[in-house]
């Protein structure tokens, strides 16, 4: 889950927001730009979001005893790339920091550069590697990754505030013990999301027929 | 559609290999008992400007989220399934 109100040190606070801002607002221009371009992509853009509206709100129990939620930013990855579902993910984040008190605002940059940005850029890497062999298979690699890879990501960033010990041993010590315990409880979890969203996709793409030019784009 | 349903009959059934567990606490209160225990001085400097005030009201507002993208979903979907028919007739 997303790392908690007050648990970053405020230097750490900083340089993820200097990181995330920018991207996002890039972000918010291209989703700006692709609706002005295109009207017809609007609703779709509502659905990626919609996608990670619901997801994220569920918290499932895993393997290891605890519970954790999907960030489900594959679908919105898939769609429109990277920059427009670190947008959208902001908006679930703030929702989420500012009604429930899940994640926070000092928080707020080192989420969306896991959730928005960084699990989802993987993911769509490994999307563009995969979708001219097999579509289904991209779309499960891109949001199993932007999934897993986005609790990676919390636990080095944890990890790089709270190390074990002095140097790279103790970032590397600490990153371990966060992996274990956010990373370990997110494989189910995002190998079920990655099914959930080829089972969307796939049906966007029944009902849609330009959906399918957009996903292979 | 039977393969649909298969898919998320798995996906059901990973979720409830769960028989050892004993308690089901959330990721991120295990991650502040491992912060607390690598730096027992670190003291949380600012605290959530607004929490929901019970367990309930805090359901009531994920379930609130959740509403909201499903009805995001299923409204185009549907919409998208009227069209298509409406371009078949």
């Amino acid at each position: 889950m997303h790392i908690m109100e007050g648990f970053l040190p405020a230097e750490w606070s900083v340089v993820w927001y200097a990181f995330a801002i920018p991207i996002v607002i890039y972000g918010a221009w291209k989703t700006k730009k692709l609706i002005d371009r295109e009207p017809a992509m609007k609703s779709l853009v509502a659905v990626a979001a919609g996608f990670i509206f619901v997801l994220s709100a569920l918290k499932l129990p895993s393997v290891t005893g605890s519970c954790s939620h999907p960030t489900g930013t594959g679908v919105a990855v898939v769609l429109f790339g990277p920059s427009i579902t670190a947008f959208l993910s902001i908006i679930v984040l703030l929702y989420q920091a500012l009604l429930l008190a899940h994640g926070g605002i000092t928080t707020l940059g080192a989420n969306t550069a896991s959730m928005g940005i960084i699990g989802p850029f993987v993911g769509w890497l490994a999307y563009r590697t995969l979708k001219n062999f097999n579509l289904k298979a991209a779309i499960f690699a891109a949001a199993m990754l932007a999934d897993l890879v986005t609790y990676i990501v919390t636990s080095i960033q944890l990890a790089l505030a709270f190390p074990a010990s002095e140097g790279v041993s103790g970032i590397l010590t600490s990153t371990a013990t966060f992996m274990g315990v956010f990373a370990i409880t997110q494989i189910p979890l995002s190998i079920v999301e990655g099914v959930v969203a080829v089972l969307l996709v796939s049906y966007l793409i029944e009902v849609r027929s330009d959906v399918l030019e957009v996903v292979k784009a | 559609m039977i393969r649909n349903f298969l898919l998320i009959l798995f996906s059901v059934a990973l979720l409830l290999v769960t028989v050892q567990a004993e308690e089901w606490a959330g990721t991120d209160e295990q991650a502040e008992e491992i912060i607390s225990q690598i730096n027992p001085n670190y003291e949380p400097w600012f605290s959530p400007i607004w929490e929901p005030p019970s367990g309930e009201i805090e359901s009531l507002l994920f379930s609130l989220q959740a509403a909201i993208g499903a009805s995001l979903i299923g409204y185009f979907l549907g919409y998208y399934r009227g069209l298509k028919h409406a371009r078949n007739a």
